[in-house]
C-alpha cells in the first residue's frame, strides 16, 4: 500500500505539491511513484532560476533500469532545488514526501485548483 | 500474439515477489530485490539466475562438427572435446544471426546455446543452412532449463551444497554430472565477468537445483543485474552491441572470428573486405565527465555533428561512474576523443575509452 499524505495537492503524473504560503509551493513525487521506479540512483534536477510550464517535463527521476520524466504540475519559476538528492537520490524510496525536489514561485496560482486531492489521488492508484 | 510462457522456476519466482516482465516471449523475473543487491551478490559472493529461457539447439549427424565450423567463426576443429566456444553466426554480409556458445560434445554432435530472443530466427536459419551436410538439426529449448551459478563463492557453494566438487573443471569446459541421481551439463561459464556454472537440465530436475541453492543462502538475481553485470564487464548483447546490422569487427569483437586460421566460415569473405578497407563505425567504451546516466539510443555528439548512438549505458553499481558502450563512426572513436551523450535537453560532456570497465574475474586455471 502505497502512502498518501493528507492536505497535499496531486498531479496525475504522480508529483505532489504542498502550499508553503502564498504563491509558493514545493513539489516532490509521490511514494507510488518511487515504490513503481524502484531503487532511485539519480535525480536530475533543473537549476534555480529555470521556468515551468504547467504539464511540461524539468528533469527526471532514474533508476538503474530507466529514466522517468518528471512533470511540472504548476508553471512558474524555480526558487530553490533540493541538493540533497543530487548526492543522496535514495532519499526519494526512503521518504517520498520528505524528499522534496523544488520550491517554486508561481505564475498562475489558478492552477493549483486542477490539482487532485488526497482522496481523489487514492482513487487514482486504488 | 502467442501465449507468454513459463519457465520451470517461475512458481519460486511469484513466490519471492519479483517484478517480473515479458522477455523473449517468457514471463521473466526482472528484479527479485534491488538491482544493485543482486549486483553486488554476484560481484561479491553468489548469485543465481533462472535462464531457462535460452534456446538449446543440438547438431547431430556425421557431420556435425565440420557443419558447426562452417556455420561458426571461433576456432572448433582444433579443440579437444568438452571445450565450450564463443563466437558467432554470421549472414554472408558478414552481419550477426547471432552470438552463442558451442558445447563440443563429440564428433557428431555438438550442442548450441543461443539467445532467447532468437531461438526460431536461428534454428530456422541453421536448418537453412545443411544443404550437402549430413546433420540433423534438432531444437531442444522447450526440453532444458538452465540456471547460471554465478559469483566468486560460486564453487564453493555448489560443493557445499551439492557435494560436487567442480574445482577441476577448467574455465570454458563442461561436463556431465550427476546430482541427486539426476544428470545435468555443467560448464565453467557465464555472463556476469565472474567465475561461475551454467547448469542445464530437464524442466523437471532444474527446480531442485534452485531450491537447495536458495535455501543455502545463494541470492536469487534478476534479469535486471544480469545486464548490469554483462554491461561492466563489456560483453555484447544481441540487439544493442551486435545486430544484424553490425559485423564483429565494427563491434570490436575480433578475436572470436578466426578469419585467418579458418578455411571457410559463413560471412567470411565480407570480414576479410571489411578487415582490409577498416570498419565505418566501432563499438567503444564512453565515460561521462558529470553525473547523468547515458541510456540507450541517446545520441552521441562530436562538435555539433551527431557520431553516433548509446548500445547500453548505466550509472555503473561497482564503479559508481556513469559509463556507456556506443557504437559510434570511425572518425570519432579514437580513445581520449570528447564527444557529448544527448541526455534530455542538455548535452553532457563526456570522452570514449577502452570498454575495460572492470577486470574479470574468471578462474582461467
Amino acid at each position: 500500500m502505497s502512502k498518501i499524505v493528507e492536505g497535499l495537492l496531486y498531479s496525475e503524473s504522480h508529483e505532489w505539491v504542498k502550499v508553503e504560503s502564498e504563491g509558493i509551493v514545493i513539489v516532490g513525487i509521490t511514494d507510488y511513484a518511487q515504490s513503481q521506479l524502484g531503487s532511485v540512483v539519480f535525480v536530475d534536477l533543473p537549476e534555480a532560476g529555470t521556468k515551468l510550464q504547467r504539464e511540461v517535463e524539468f528533469g527526471a527521476v532514474e533508476s538503474v533500469k530507466a529514466a522517468s520524466d518528471l512533470i511540472s504540475p504548476v508553471s512558474g519559476e524555480i526558487m530553490e532545488i533540493n541538493e540533497d538528492l543530487i548526492g543522496e537520490p535514495e532519499l526519494v524510496n526512503e521518504d517520498a514526501f520528505s524528499a522534496w525536489m523544488l520550491k517554486v514561485e508561481l505564475s498562475k496560482p489558478e492552477e493549483l485548483d486542477k490539482l487532485m486531492s488526497a482522496a481523489q489521488y487514492a482513487e487514482l492508484i486504488k | 500474439m502467442s501465449e507468454i510462457k513459463e519457465t520451470c522456476l517461475h512458481p519460486f519466482h511469484t513466490e519471492l515477489h519479483a517484478r517480473m516482465e515479458e522477455f523473449a516471449g517468457y514471463d521473466m523475473p526482472i528484479v527479485y530485490t534491488t538491482i544493485q543487491a543482486e549486483h553486488l551478490a554476484v560481484r561479491n559472493d553468489v548469485g543465481m539466475f533462472d535462464v531457462s529461457h535460452m534456446g538449446e539447439i543440438e547438431v547431430r549427424g556425421k557431420d556435425a562438427l565440420k557443419f558447426v565450423d562452417y556455420i561458426f567463426t571461433n576456432e572448433i576443429l582444433s579443440k579437444p572435446f568438452g571445450k565450450v566456444v564463443y563466437g558467432f553466426m554470421l549472414y554472408e554480409n558478414g552481419t550477426i544471426v547471432d552470438d552463442l556458445l558451442v558445447y563440443l560434445v563429440n564428433q557428431e554432435n555438438v550442442f548450441l546455446v543461443v539467445n532467447a530472443s532468437n531461438i526460431a530466427k536461428d534454428y530456422a536459419w541453421i536448418v537453412e543452412q545443411t544443404e550437402g551436410f549430413d546433420v540433423t538439426i534438432v531444437n531442444l529449448s522447450e526440453e532444458y532449463s538452465e540456471v547460471a551459478v554465478q559469483g566468486p563463492n560460486a564453487e564453493t557453494k555448489i560443493k557445499e551444497v551439492f557435494g560436487l566438487d567442480l574445482s577441476e573443471l577448467s574455465f570454458f569446459t563442461f561436463g556431465r554430472f550427476l546430482i541427486n541421481g539426476d544428470e545435468y551439463l555443467i560448464s565453467r561459464t557465464g555472463y556476469t565477468g565472474e567465475d561461475g556454472f551454467e547448469i542445464y537440465g530437464s524442466n523437471l530436475d532444474i527446480p531442485f537445483i534452485w531450491e537447495k541453492l536458495h535455501l543455502a543462502g545463494v541470492t536469487p538475481c534478476g534479469l535486471g543485474s544480469r545486464d548490469t553485470l554483462r554491461f561492466e564487464a563489456a560483453l555484447p548483447l544481441y540487439g544493442h552491441e551486435i545486430s544484424d546490422q553490425i559485423s564483429p569487427i565494427s563491434a570490436g569483437l575480433k578475436i572470436f572470428v578466426r578469419v585467418e586460421e579458418k578455411s571457410d566460415f559463413i560471412g567470411k569473405g565480407s570480414l576479410l573486405k571489411e578487415i582490409e578497407l577498416g570498419s565505418d563505425k566501432k563499438v567503444v567504451g564512453i565515460e561521462l565527465n558529470e553525473k547523468a546516466i547515458p541510456r540507450q539510443g541517446y545520441p552521441v555528439f562530436m562538435g555539433d555533428e551527431q557520431v553516433g548512438v548509446i548500445t547500453t549505458g548505466y550509472l555503473s553499481i561497482s564503479l559508481d561512474k556513469p559509463i556507456a558502450m556506443a557504437l559510434i563512426d570511425k572518425k570519432a572513436s579514437k580513445k581520449d576523443t570528447q564527444i557529448f551523450v544527448g541526455i534530455r535537453k542538455k548535452m553532457v560532456p563526456g570522452f570514449v575509452r577502452d570498454k575495460k570497465f572492470l577486470k574479470k574475474n574468471y578462474k582461467t586455471n
